[in-house]
């Protein structure tokens, strides 16, 4: 039957969005050891206003959030959109259009932070004119994918693309009302809300920037690269469906437990808790799906390198995700709060989980849309596999002893009521694992820079007429 | 009905209520087996363009044309 008809899908925007990650990854990254270096060492702020800490650690959390992880969700959902859709994307230019603008909004972010122009919204730093930005380029990355959604030539949307769809959704409504400020020059706005309902608002965007942002887009990632390179379907598509609902109608709840402790009304606190504790259930439902796409097929874990990224970055999602629910139970948060196992938990999230899964699918993707076979050098990702692997668990571990030690040595009292230590025993306890923070994040930065060695040698590799023929696909027209 | 009576912890135990009725009613919907022969097919959609061999015969002329 030859009622086929070949035609191409938009690989360039995904080829552009892919090799930005591996740069943002790099810049965002080297920025985290470098400001993990300044605790250790603080005379690395080099006594200069636009190298300090506190302007810099916004620098790196919007550099590896929104630009390295960005960057690396554009790729991923207008690849595994246009693939699971069997179509192009709706339209070119405003595909064209959001790469240039992320860009942008990247761009603009790591010359107005440094000069300290901030909103001081924690992971909203960016102040208004690029706010706007980021709406208008959020709007049209919308229109991209919903549109290409539309007009879809498979019968069923994937499960996957209910996972994007939800994080740009979300994404788009935490964005707007988390920023709704009042200008008053070009570089100085002030939100519109005060106090605790500032506060609430604000967290209710925290957390759920990590709900929608860094966990259900990359769930997306996940649905389709574990199944894809694994070779094999999702474990069970029925549990993907309570995963989807379960988790998108739970973790808009759980903010409130950034706030324990504070000025927040006590029933929105322990509202916050019992979500968080309840968030544990579809988090490990759908760790579960993911790893046990596997069964059957465990034995690959022996020799495809990208198949243990995306599988142990399941098992750092399953870890954090069992972590988090913990910390939000308000006794433990009584020991957690404020202190570096906070930190530690974060990037069991960020390099465990979000990093470890894009770099899998990075892995994955290259070679496709390069019309290449597979990356340059599979023994190349092996190495970054251990480097990775290695340097989360000296992040995570060192950060949890600084934690547990600095939540214990704060709330120690003498018999009459005086603070045992003080705040400097505390911060003079915690120096050696600053130390090993640096050295674990370094040992996880190398690892990109392997990355990009080997996605420069598989780019350079790649003909012209590979990169062509690599986007054509053929849609039967006999349905 | 007196509605009047309403208060804040019989509404928070309505939206209880209302939540677990959803959840159960996706999990219903999803693991009831009219849906199976739709899921199967949905599940395998990442592999739809993977080249079946008359495909990537089809595929390779047209990169000659």
């Amino acid at each position: 039957m030859n009622t086929a008809t070949s035609t191409a899908y938009n690989y360039k925007v995904v080829r552009q969005f892919a090799i930005m990650t591996v740069v943002w990854g790099i810049v965002g990254m080297g920025l985290g050891v470098f400001i993990a270096a300044q605790l250790a060492w603080p005379e690395l702020n080099l006594d200069l206003p636009w190298t300090s800490f506190g302007r810099l650690r916004p620098l790196h959390t919007n550099a590896v959030i929104f630009a390295f992880g960005g960057c690396a969700l554009f790729a991923t959902s207008y690849y595994a959109v246009q693939r699971t859709c069997q179509t192009r994307l709706i339209s070119d230019k405003l595909a064209a259009f959001t790469f240039w603008g992320w860009q942008a909004v990247i761009v603009l972010a790591a010359v107005s932070l440094p000069l300290g122009l901030t909103s001081s919204k924690e992971y909203a730093e960016l102040e208004w004119p690029i706010d706007l930005l980021i709406t208008v380029v959020w709007v049209v990355y919308a229109i991209v994918f919903f549109g290409t959604l539309i007009k879809r030539k498979t019968k069923h949307i994937y499960v996957g693309n209910w996972f994007f769809g939800g994080f740009i959704l979300t994404v788009a409504l935490l964005h707007v009302v988390n920023n709704l400020e009042i200008p008053v020059t070009l570089t100085k706005s002030y939100s519109l809300y005060s106090g605790a309902t500032d506060a609430m608002i604000q967290w209710w965007y925290g957390h759920n920037a990590v709900g929608f942002f860094l966990t259900a887009g990359f769930l997306g990632m996940m649905y389709y690269f574990v199944p894809k390179q694994a070779g094999r379907p999702v474990y069970s598509y029925r549990l993907s469906i309570v995963h989807f609902w379960a988790l998108i109608a739970v973790y808009i709840w759980a903010g409130p437990h950034h706030l324990h402790y504070t000025a927040l009304p006590d029933w929105a606190q322990s509202l916050g808790m019992i979500m968080s504790l309840i968030l544990l259930a579809p988090s490990w439902g759908g760790m579960i799906n993911g790893m046990m796409t596997l069964s059957g097929a465990w034995h690959k874990l022996r020799s495809d390198p990208i198949l243990r990224f995306l599988v142990v970055s399941l098992a750092f999602y399953g870890m954090s995700t069992f972590e988090g629910p913990m910390m939000a139970i308000k006794t433990v948060n009584a020991l957690s709060h404020y202190t570096d196992w906070t930190i530690g938990h974060v990037h069991a999230g960020a390099l465990g989980w979000v990093a470890m899964v894009s770099i899998g699918s990075l892995y994955h993707l290259i070679p496709k849309v390069f019309g290449r076979e597979q990356m340059y050098s599979v023994g190349l990702i092996n190495s970054h596999f251990w480097l990775a692997t290695i340097g989360t668990v000296l992040y995570i571990a060192s950060m949890w002893v600084n934690g547990i030690a600095q939540g214990l040595m704060w709330r120690a009292v003498n018999e009459d009521g005086t603070l045992t230590y003080s705040f400097v025993e505390a911060l003079e306890a915690s120096h050696p694992g600053f130390v090993v923070r640096v050295i674990g994040g370094a040992i996880f930065f190398s690892g990109m820079l392997l990355m990009a060695y080997n996605t420069w040698r598989t780019v350079r590799a790649a003909k012209p007429a590979e990169i062509e023929a690599a986007s054509r696909f053929v849609v039967e027209g006999a349905h | 009905m007196a509605f009047d009576n309403l208060d804040i912890g019989t509404l928070r135990g309505l939206g209880t209520a209302l939540v677990m009725l959803a959840f159960i009613g996706v999990t219903v919907w999803a693991y009831s087996s009219k849906r199976k022969a739709a899921f199967d097919e949905a599940a395998n959609l990442p592999f739809a363009d993977d080249p079946t061999p008359e495909h990537a015969r089809n595929a390779s002329r047209s990169y000659l044309a």
